[in-house]
């Protein structure tokens, strides 16, 4: 039996980006047809720089792809689509505005005349394919309407729209319910069965070693082994992602929950486009209390999250910390009173990038004594801004070259680190934590977590929101579940199940 | 000895592509006074620019009364610089410094003239902070439309400036016309005019102008409302969310920005003018924003750049007056300036230097609120 | 009650007069709205790809200069016609390559988008204010003649309802003659071809539109050159058709009144077209009140507000529109943000 060539191999791929890092090192990989092939890796270990190399998007120094056992140059990614390979990013290629047929057809457009556009074909053949595929799509419905899980159908239909045979998923499922991630590795197993190969990227064990025939692990631009899921263990593999032997487990003990410190009562908001996001939701916190937002994004998290701290004025109801309406106050006056935010979005919201380190540790607190003083108030004090960096920086472990460094020049898990020693204050009653270990490399994961534990410890009611389910199911006392503006479940800490709380998440219970 | 040549070094990665910005303008606009002297009466002269530029340095440094024209022609243009400066660093483009000067330089000429028989001490600083008030109300209007609306300050301004000078037309003919004139103009100012200094036109606006500049740079380097007018430019989320209101400070820096233009009108008006007339053009306005940028809206580097234009400014009639070659070269110089700096790669190439880039990191902050958003495709 | 009742007579007045001068107002309206509808077109041609271009004020200027100055320098020799429509064509090419260097900036360099705006504004000043100093003013010469307007026959003119319409936009030169279906053919192109889509791809996710092959650059820079063609045309339509000279500044911030119609008109080409109607009466309502002034009190008023705040009644009818409207409506998402390939090179 003569052995048919990969339908994709790559080989030696090298790629050192303009700022230093050597993304990917060397690496070869090989995709058999018929093959679902797992890339597993922790954040930022080059796993999506290979992806982008094979898409075109990103040019390699060195390095060979061969498809069908051709060498062939990928320039951009109408290269790729021509050799039949589809990618479905991590952060979706759609256009929001415009419908999903016309999401689907951009750039091999159906036209009559030379340009005028026939949607009503398109939608046709939409149609056609999405029934082989067992979706239920509408075609005219605009995408900014559907939700996550939908957006990622449009995305595996623009795919196959253009006849891939070799489908790329850059962490599909890191945005989806466990019941979501089911029906997706059904479609790919169905994909599989026609012929098409997959390779799929993750960091998630358990996801790996159940839909993958093979798996190649990725460390530092490096591959550092390949198992089949038949031959290896969770531990074996998290040891090889990470390097070191890890506790996948957040080590924490029994919490003692006092007073009631926070309470929500009725509250509604709305969102950027004016559409009630949040709609007369109840909760409370506790001291020394973690309570677990879980949610598929955009079921009025953030929302929630900006109501409470001040960045978003509710339209009705209360935010009471320890028994004070805050809900009229401006933020200033919330973080007088004890309140600190860990955003989502470091970058939007949690840093100034060209600031030096010291500022951005000092931001929320600029104008308060000892930061500032002199004539009027508002004489800037160096010297104590700078004292407050220094000690931060040690009792945070943040690597910066000085503290005067812009904080742009530091690495991910270290600017998390500066918003969190910024606000992990020791003064404080409630924490609100939004995504806080989003996008960050194991060790920093591991830091931050070990830091919530002990605010906790110490008597801070602490609001966990993530879209990672496991991270809320690893740190909260309670998990409550966030459906449509509503929270519609909770449960203690050991009867939060994956399954019964994705399902929640999902469905909405009977409140839906 | 090291030290030393560490600090040129450091200067010259500040300085180098702006000064060679400058250089290559002249270069390209000696090309275009060549090409274009074939349209004068003299016909075609490859040694034009020569002379232009020979009799525009003449002009602008040649004699002490030279010197002192281009002092004098700085000055409104350190305190304009501020003003635009000013707003970059709160992600503002204050486009509207030439009308905040007319403005500014009308209310000081009527404040001036009403009390041109007082001492002094009296009129004087009285109409100079007329022009500045009157400037500040100007800038107000934009910068609490744009906190409020989100209209935004580039057209806004602009309008306000046509506006401007259609309005205090009217308000010369019809409210503050002085008798006994054939045209319609405010009266004198007499007493309230800016003291001579030193010859016969440097006046104490030139260095209350530098004496703006380090007080602007303490402002914005050493206290909390610079730091929240820095940090409002840079990212407006995080200013936001640190408990500094965006909104209030865009209106305030605006207002202050204005300040500063009304301030250039004043001193402009009290030290040179002398009386406001229909027709007072100001060309404060755009050699402003040329000056915000060559000094990378930096007070010192403003200072600088200031001076430098006020020295074309200066140089140029006597460049017309002598070679033909009409002042509106300056304005093409101004021009490619800007263009050698957005497009500082073509400096880069032309004279090969590795310098730092000359952005003002802010300026995004004015397009994004141009477009009310940043790409989807940027998630971080 | 008193008061309220004179408020009421007065508006009403001001109503009747409107309606009666408004037929004899349209064509100066569809005059004065076409350079600004024009300048709309080339924002929301750039706009809705992703380019941000507060220069449009600059190249109206430059294709008017440009323009006239073809016209006034071949009138002589080959008769006003075909040097009139030489011009208008040179002012459309002035567009255009000025539109290459505005891509340029924006899309290959990268430079800040507002501040190559700018540079266009102030260079457009420069060099126009330069070349009328040294090659049209010394020449003392007269101007590059005007083109004549067309007049539809008087049994046409004179329909009830539809004649005044028709007047509106048939009383006009070649280039306000044409607006309309420029406008249409635009709004059709935009929304309902190939290129309107990727156009619209572009300009909202540029990522998206690279990752299925569109090249983002190449669409950018098509829209940027294809858009300023449209405001030189906007400049010829200034010294060609409108006035039949050149005078320094002469686009008065039209460009930037442009920008406004096309935020108010939702970065459509119908909606800027109807900004841009709005702008022209405004500023019609000036001109008509100089000739025509009501009887009664309402005449009274309107001849008591100076002439010069009927001129500075577009400006600041522009600043509180703007204020009114942004916010209501959404630009496209990756306006004014440069696309960078990452990893490319």
């Amino acid at each position: 039996m003569s052995e048919a060539p990969p339908v994709l191999e790559m080989r030696g791929v090298t790629k050192r980006f303009p700022t230093g890092t050597l993304a990917n090192d060397a690496i070869d990989l090989d995709l058999r047809r018929g093959e679902i092939h797992a890339l597993l890796g922790e954040n930022g270990a080059g796993k999506s720089t290979l992806m982008n190399i094979l898409y075109g998007l990103v040019t390699p120094d060195a390095g060979q792809i061969l498809i069908d056992g051709q060498p062939v140059t990928i320039r951009d990614p109408a290269d790729a689509i021509a050799r039949g390979i589809g990618m479905v990013h991590q952060h979706f290629m759609l256009v929001p505005v415009l419908s999903v047929a016309e999401n689907v057809v951009l750039g091999q457009e159906i036209v009559r005349a030379g340009q005028v556009l026939d949607l009503g074909e398109a939608a046709n053949r939409i149609r056609l394919l999405a029934k082989k595929l067992g979706f239920d799509i509408d075609p005219s419905t605009r995408v900014d309407q559907l939700s996550v899980g939908q957006q990622q159908r449009v995305e595996i239909l623009k795919a196959i729209y253009r006849n891939a045979r070799i489908l790329v998923l850059d962490e599909p499922t890191a945005v989806l319910t466990p019941q979501e991630t089911r029906e997706i590795f059904e479609v790919l197993r169905r994909l599989r069965a026609e012929g098409a190969s997959v390779i799929f990227i993750s960091h998630k064990l358990d996801e790996v070693l159940e839909i993958a025939d093979r798996i190649t692990v990725i460390r530092r631009g490096r591959v550092v082994g390949s198992r089949t899921p038949a031959n290896c263990t969770e531990g074996e593999l998290a040891e090889l992602m990470v390097g070191r032997a890890v506790s996948l487990r957040v080590e924490r003990g029994r919490s003692h929950p006092g007073a009631v410190v926070l309470e929500v009562s009725g509250l509604r908001a709305k969102d950027d486009r004016g559409q009630e996001a949040v709609r007369g939701l109840e909760l409370t916190a506790r001291a020394g209390e973690i309570v677990g937002i879980a949610g598929v994004a955009g079921n009025g998290q953030g929302e929630l999250v900006e109501s409470l701290i001040g960045l978003r004025r509710p339209t009705a109801g209360s935010v009471r910390v320890a028994g004070r309406d805050i809900s009229r106050t401006s933020v200033d006056e919330r973080r007088d009173r004890g309140i600190a935010f860990v955003p989502a979005d470091r970058h939007r919201f949690g840093l100034v990038l060209p600031y030096s380190v010291a500022d951005n540790l000092a931001l929320t607190r600029y104008a308060e004594p000892p930061f500032a003083g002199g004539f009027a108030g508002i004489v800037r004090n160096f010297h104590t801004i700078l004292e407050n960096a220094l000690r931060l920086m040690e009792e945070f472990d943040v690597r910066a070259p000085a503290p005067t460094a812009p904080a742009a020049t530091l690495s991910g898990g270290n600017q998390q680190k500066v918003v969190v020693a910024r606000e992990f204050r020791h003064d404080l009653k409630l924490l609100v934590l939004d995504q806080p270990t989003r996008g960050l490399d194991v060790g920093s994961i591991e830091f931050i977590h070990k830091q919530v534990i002990a605010r906790r410890d110490e008597g801070v009611a602490i609001l966990l929101v993530s879209a990672e389910l496991d991270e809320v199911l690893d740190l909260s006392d309670r998990v409550l579940v966030m459906f449509r503006g509503l929270v519609v479940g909770t449960f203690p800490a050991e009867e939060a199940q994956r399954e019964k709380v994705g399902l929640l998440m999902a469905t909405g219970g009977s409140r839906a | 000895m090291i030290r030393l040549r560490s600090v040129a070094r450091e200067l010259w990665q500040v300085a180098s592509i702006p000064l060679l910005a400058i250089v290559l303008a002249f270069i390209v606009a000696a090309v275009v006074v060549v090409i274009s002297s074939t349209f004068t009466s003299t016909g075609f002269d490859v040694f034009l620019p020569f002379g232009a530029y020979a009799s525009l340095l003449a002009g602008a440094f040649g004699s002490g009364t030279a010197l002192s024209n281009t002092l004098v022609a700085a000055a409104p243009l350190i305190l304009g610089g501020l003003a635009v400066g000013l707003g970059f660093k709160a992600g503002l483009f204050n486009i509207g410094v030439a009308g905040q000067f007319l403005v500014g330089a009308f209310a000081s000429a009527v404040v001036g003239s009403s009390l041109a028989t007082s001492p002094t001490p009296v009129g004087m600083p009285l109409a100079v902070v007329a022009g500045a008030v009157a400037g500040a109300a100007f800038g107000f209007i934009p910068g609490f439309l744009k906190a409020r609306t989100g209209a935004h300050e580039v057209v806004t301004t602009i309008m306000l400036n046509n506006a401007a000078v259609l309005l205090l037309t009217w308000a010369v003919n019809d409210l503050v016309r002085a008798p006994g004139f054939s045209f319609p103009r405010t009266g004198d100012i007499g007493n309230s005019a800016l003291p001579i200094l030193l010859g016969r036109n440097v006046h104490l606006g030139i260095p209350l102008a530098v004496l703006t500049v380090f007080a602007v740079r303490w402002v914005l380097d050493r206290t909390t409302i610079g730091f929240e007018i820095r940090t409002v430019g840079q990212n407006p989320n995080a200013a936001r969310y640190a408990g500094m209101r965006p909104v209030f400070i865009t209106a305030l820096t605006m207002t202050l920005s204005g300040l500063l233009a009304g301030l250039a009108g004043a001193i402009q008006m009290l030290g040179v003018i002398g009386f406001y007339a229909p027709g007072i053009t100001a060309s404060v306005g755009f050699d402003s924003i040329a000056v915000a940028l060559l000094g990378r809206s930096d007070p010192i580097g403003i200072l600088f750049a200031a001076i430098l234009f006020g020295a074309f400014r200066a140089g140029a009639p006597l460049m017309q007056i002598e070679t033909s070659v009409p002042i509106e070269v300056i304005d093409i110089i101004q021009a490619l300036v800007i263009l050698f700096l957005a497009a500082d790669l073509i400096v880069r190439r032309v004279f090969r230097v590795r310098a730092a880039k000359p952005v003002i990191s802010e300026l995004a902050t004015v397009t994004q609120t141009w477009a009310g958003g940043t790409s989807p495709a940027e998630p971080s | 009650m008193e008061v309220v009742g004179t408020l009421v007579r007065l508006i009403w007045e001001l109503g009747v007069y409107l309606v009666t001068v408004l037929p004899d107002l349209l064509p100066i309206i569809l005059a004065l709205a076409t350079p600004l509808a024009l300048g709309a077109l080339c924002g929301v041609l750039n706009e809705r790809s992703g380019v941000v271009n507060i220069g449009i004020e600059g190249i109206m200027l430059m294709a008017a200069f440009f323009g006239y100055l073809t016209g006034f320098a071949l009138h002589d020799a080959m008769g006003s016609g075909p040097s009139i429509a030489l011009g208008i064509l040179i002012a459309v090419l002035v567009g255009a390559l000025l539109g290459v260097l505005h891509a340029w900036l924006t899309v290959s360099v990268r430079a800040d988008q507002i501040i190559a705006g700018t540079m266009m504004n102030i260079a457009a000043f420069g060099v126009t204010g330069y070349l009328n100093r040294l090659v049209i003013t010394p020449s003392g010469r007269g101007g590059a003649g005007v083109i004549t307007p067309f007049h539809l026959p008087d049994q046409i003119a004179n329909l009830p309802l539809v004649g005044p319409i028709l007047v509106m936009f048939f009383d006009q030169g070649p280039i306000a003659m044409s607006l309309v279906f420029i406008v249409i053919a635009l709004q059709l192109a935009l929304f309902r071809t190939r290129w309107g889509l990727r156009t619209r791809a572009v300009g909202e996710h540029p990522k998206a539109a690279d990752t299925v092959g569109i090249d983002v650059y190449r669409q950018r820079y098509l829209n940027v050159i294809l858009g300023c063609a449209f405001a030189g045309l906007a400049g010829a339509f200034l010294t060609l058709e409108s006035t039949g000279s050149f005078q320094n500044g002469m686009t008065n911030g039209r460009g930037f009144i442009a920008l406004a119609a096309m935020i108010f008109g939702r970065w459509t080409p119908i909606g800027a077209f109807a900004g841009a109607l709005l702008f022209g009466t405004a500023t019609a309502l000036g001109v008509v009140v100089a000739v025509r002034v009501p009887e009664g009190d309402l005449g009274g008023i309107m001849r008591s507000i100076p002439s010069y705040w009927y001129a500075a009644l577009p400006y600041l009818m522009t600043i509180v529109i703007l204020a009114g409207v942004v916010g209501r409506s959404t630009p496209p998402a990756a306006d004014g943000v440069p696309y960078v390939k990452e990893g490319k090179g």
